[in-house]
């Protein structure tokens, strides 16, 4: 699998990150460099194998679907960058 | 009684008890110490109201003979944890600015614990990296150097500033956290113990999340008796993190007793590596014929998909990392990119991730956002959580054989030098992780014990690895091999 220039823009935009796009042609060779490293895999007979979903064999804990917690908007909204009469302010998302 | 600093946890809670010194006089040291040592970069935002007012109220507890097993003790936390009106940026530019408005559950339980902190310590940006180069706040740097040489060296990562504190004796002890070789590695690089405990031992609830699967916090301390102490302290059940396991913690210093006659100790042959340095398998060899020599019968395993650890692991760990780092959008806390005219919430996500994440950051998201896109999820992903399946089960086949523990060297090689790796392919940077990935890719228990020195005076570590939930036995195997190794070697004092 060998990753282009154009993968590489897909994948900024899908992970949300500016890249420039002289940027990209490094950015390509480094995913293949680790992709590479990674296609070893393949090698590994995995047939009938399990994928692993939780490493201790647990089962979670269930609690009464309650409310437990709340009331503290001055608390959530502290560390916002932009907060305004107790919300997150955000850029115009709908047209 | 001089350099108070230079005690373990052991050692000053003793002090403490007997009344030969005072917390504020361990904390004062602490801070003292601190304080001349800005060139090794290991504390990155320094607490001493918090530490002395922390100090005080232990000073009283201890005088009250209320005083918990942590009482009155100096330590560092690393920059990954949430401290509550503590800047907590897991070393990264996009939580510039951030306070806590909670304290994470291993912080608190080590405050209860009576435990004084002294501040927050460096680290790579959200634990990804080997070398403690990929910070905001820079390089921590090795209080060791090879020989007369005075070049930097790394003290490893992603836990660099703990391991530089705790071996330039800037605390007590730190704590660390651990998802392919975090603590141990740095531990190794710098003559210190560093414990990763089992999966779901350590609550992760309040520390800024990397590869929740594989994440685990742990001590890193001057000594085993020290790192079981702390362990101690920091483990045990949370209702806010369901998988954190609810099992009883046991006493760990009561259990060192170092008796290791008729333990079965593991030796993989899939861990001798090839080109591994020739001070590595001598390292090991060493140790091998130290737990023989205290009574343990060494037995030769084979852990057959150990090779396939690291690639598995840099498929699961950027897959988890690019889920979890999704909260930093500008939106809710930290960095957020100045927009330009008629710049929408796209730009505004876009310009603050590639502002606020370093490049490691960003390339491990990008490829864990690829290994989990349409078409390559199963290619990728679910293969790669296929052989960690396997990769668990070669482990739980030699301990079904009776196996006890498992020796294995703890880095491939001793301390690099800053910069040494800069232009290396990443993936180079990633073999350091080599003998320690395995073990978070199996939830077990591992440990770095310091054995050794090479031929420039660096320090070398080798790893026990235990049975899941048995780290009170790890822990004495590790006691047997730090007293047959009578490692005490410490840094030159240069900074």
């Amino acid at each position: 699998m060998s990753i282009d220039e154009n993968t590489a823009a897909r994948v900024a935009k899908l992970a949300r990150i500016k890249v420039e796009p002289e940027a990209l042609p490094a950015l390509a060779q480094e995913f293949n460099n680790i992709l590479g490293f990674i296609e070893q895999l393949n090698e590994v007979d995995i047939e009938g194998v399990e994928p692993m979903t939780s490493v201790t064999p647990q089962k979670l804990k269930r609690r009464e679907d309650v409310v437990t917690d709340g009331d503290q908007q001055a608390k959530v909204l502290a560390n916002a960058p932009d907060a305004r009469e107790g919300f997150f302010a955000v850029p115009k998302v709908v047209e | 009684m001089t350099e108070l600093n230079k005690l373990g946890l052991a050692g000053a809670r003793d002090a403490l008890r007997s009344g030969d010194v005072t917390s504020k006089d361990l904390t004062e040291a602490c801070l003292t110490a601190i304080h001349g040592a800005g060139a090794l970069n290991a504390f990155v935002h320094n607490t001493p109201d918090v530490a002395l007012a922390q100090a005080d109220a232990a000073d009283k507890r201890l005088a009250a003979g209320d005083a918990p097993a942590m009482c009155g003790l100096p330590i560092g936390i690393k920059d990954l944890f949430c401290t509550k009106g503590v800047p907590s940026q897991a070393g990264s530019r996009i939580l510039q600015g951030f306070l806590p408005e909670y304290e994470s559950t291993v912080s608190q339980n080590l405050f209860d614990n009576g435990a004084v902190m002294l501040g927050k310590l460096n680290m790579d940006e959200f634990a990804m990296g080997s070398s403690n180069e990929t910070s905001v706040y820079g390089n921590a740097v090795n209080p060791w150097r090879r020989g007369n040489d005075d070049a930097a060296l790394t003290p490893g990562g992603s836990s660099g500033g703990s391991a530089a504190a705790v071996a330039a004796d800037l605390c007590l002890a730190a704590t660390g956290t651990d998802t392919g070789g975090s603590i141990r590695q740095p531990a190794a690089f710098t003559g210190t113990v560093g414990i990763k405990p089992t999966y779901g031992r350590c609550s992760r609830w309040g520390i800024v999340a990397f590869a929740s699967s594989l994440d685990q916090a742990g001590p890193m301390t001057k000594s085993v008796r020290d790192a079981a102490i702390m362990l101690e302290a920091m483990c045990g059940h949370d209702p806010k993190d369901s998988t954190s396991a609810d099992l009883a913690v046991p006493n760990f210093e009561a259990a060192l007793t170092g008796d290791i006659r008729g333990k079965k100790i593991g030796i993989p042959k899939e861990y001798r590596m090839d080109g591994m340095p020739e001070e590595i398998e001598t390292l090991w060899q060493d140790g091998i014929a130290m737990m023989k020599d205290a009574g343990a019968e060494i037995v030769d395993i084979s852990l057959p998909h150990t090779k396939y650890a690291l690639p598995a692991y840099y498929v699961i760990a950027p897959a988890e990392a690019s889920s979890n780092l999704a909260r930093y959008d500008g939106v809710r806390y930290g960095h957020r990119a100045t927009l330009e005219a008629g710049d929408g919430i796209t730009e505004m996500y876009e310009n603050t991730r590639a502002e606020g994440f370093g490049h490691e950051v960003q390339r491990r998201v990008m490829i864990g956002t690829y290994v989990l896109s349409a078409g390559f999820y199963d290619a990728y992903y679910n293969r790669a959580r296929r052989v960690r399946s396997l990769i668990k089960k070669d482990f739980e086949d030699v301990f079904a054989q009776g196996i006890d523990s498992i020796l294995t060297p703890a880095t491939p090689s001793a301390a690099f030098g800053l910069g040494e790796m800069t232009d290396a392919d990443p993936v180079a940077m990633y073999l350091n992780d080599v003998f320690t990935v395995t073990v978070n890719l199996a939830g077990l228990p591992g440990i770095a014990v310091p054995t050794g020195q090479n031929r420039q005076g660096l320090p070398l570590g080798l790893q026990l690895i235990g049975r899941p939930w048995e780290e009170a036995d790890l822990l004495s195997s590790a006691y047997a091999l730090e007293k047959a190794a009578g490692f005490v070697a410490k840094a030159d004092k240069w900074w």
